[in-house]
């Protein structure tokens, strides 16, 4: 049985049918979560997705991570469960305490729309388990608060344990040392801001997001 | 009211932005602009203690984000 991907819709996502389609084009099942939901409806893996959860007010993530599907993937987290959070789902994982530091504004106020490449600096999580360190990638970036920002501290931590998944090899944004994205100690919660979803077809001119997914759906089979 | 700003270290693109256009103006010798903002509500509570307690909760739980913020708690008692 192939696995199957929840991925979470709150009031102001717009990535979430994205998703599902580059999940399903891999041969998972997707399943659409609602943000009120009390359980991750016995998915293999949940995905954030992108947009403007409850329109970003106060703070991107700041309202969605009391939605109580939050409280459900936390628990599924601590299982082991993978989890993945891309660009505002990267912001909510924060804004929950799923991932450590946090996402600011861009240097030079900019919302950034383009196609960046990023290096692969850790195969250790679930997000990256099919890919080589050092391969490059080319994704779309679509974000305006995308800096990942922390104390000195977190950040040495973050490096001394492989937790840096991807870094950009041409800051864009201003991001604490080239950070795109990263994951949690164990490695089963990611987040980062490129778009793997909208780069898994030769028509959305690069197919570079679909080892980023397949790893996801292999991750996905493990835990079941 | 709550004052929230950028913690110090954090990078403040607007702040610099605003620290950059000033000269053009004639007002030079300005440094250190930090953009945050300012959250009023009318909070009851039995004491100033007691609501400077509940807020500075809020804060740290809602209001700011303390990775990249700071907050600043100003009570005016209204009876």
């Amino acid at each position: 049985m192939s696995a199957s991907v929840g991925v979470v819709q709150f009031p102001g996502s717009n990535c979430e049918l994205d998703v599902m389609e580059a999940i399903r084009s891999l041969g998972g099942d997707a399943k659409l979560l609602w943000h009120r939901d009390l359980t991750v409806s016995g998915v293999d893996a949940v995905v954030v997705p992108g947009g403007f959860a409850h329109g970003d007010f106060l703070r991107p993530g700041a309202i969605a991570r009391f939605s109580p599907v939050i409280a459900a993937i936390a628990d599924f987290a601590l299982g082991g469960g993978p989890v993945v959070g891309i660009c505002n789902g990267f912001q909510v994982l924060t804004e929950a305490g799923l991932l450590p530091g946090a996402l600011r504004k861009n240097d030079g106020l900019r919302f950034l729309c383009s196609t960046v490449e990023l290096r692969v600096d850790s195969t250790r999580s679930a997000l990256t388990s099919t890919t080589a360190v050092g391969d490059l990638l080319r994704l779309p970036i679509n974000h305006f608060e995308g800096a990942f920002t922390c104390d000195q501290a977190t950040l040495d931590r973050l490096c001394a344990n492989d937790q840096v998944v991807l870094r950009y090899t041409s800051n864009p944004n201003g991001s604490i040392d080239d950070i795109a994205g990263i994951c949690n100690d164990v490695g089963n919660v990611v987040g980062l801001m490129p778009h793997p979803e909208r780069a898994t077809d030769d028509l959305l001119g690069s197919t570079d997001g679909r080892p980023l997914l397949r790893s996801l759906l292999d991750q996905a089979s493990v835990a079941t | 009211m709550v004052e929230v700003s950028p913690r110090a270290g954090i990078a403040d693109p607007q702040g610099q932005t605003i620290e950059r256009s000033l000269p053009a103006l004639g007002f030079d010798g300005v440094i250190g602009v930090r953009v945050g903002k300012a959250i009023r509500f009318h909070v009851t509570a039995a004491s100033e203690d007691a609501a400077r307690t509940e807020v500075e909760d809020m804060c740290a739980r809602f209001l700011t984000n303390p990775v990249i913020e700071d907050s600043c708690v100003s009570l005016t008692a209204l009876t």
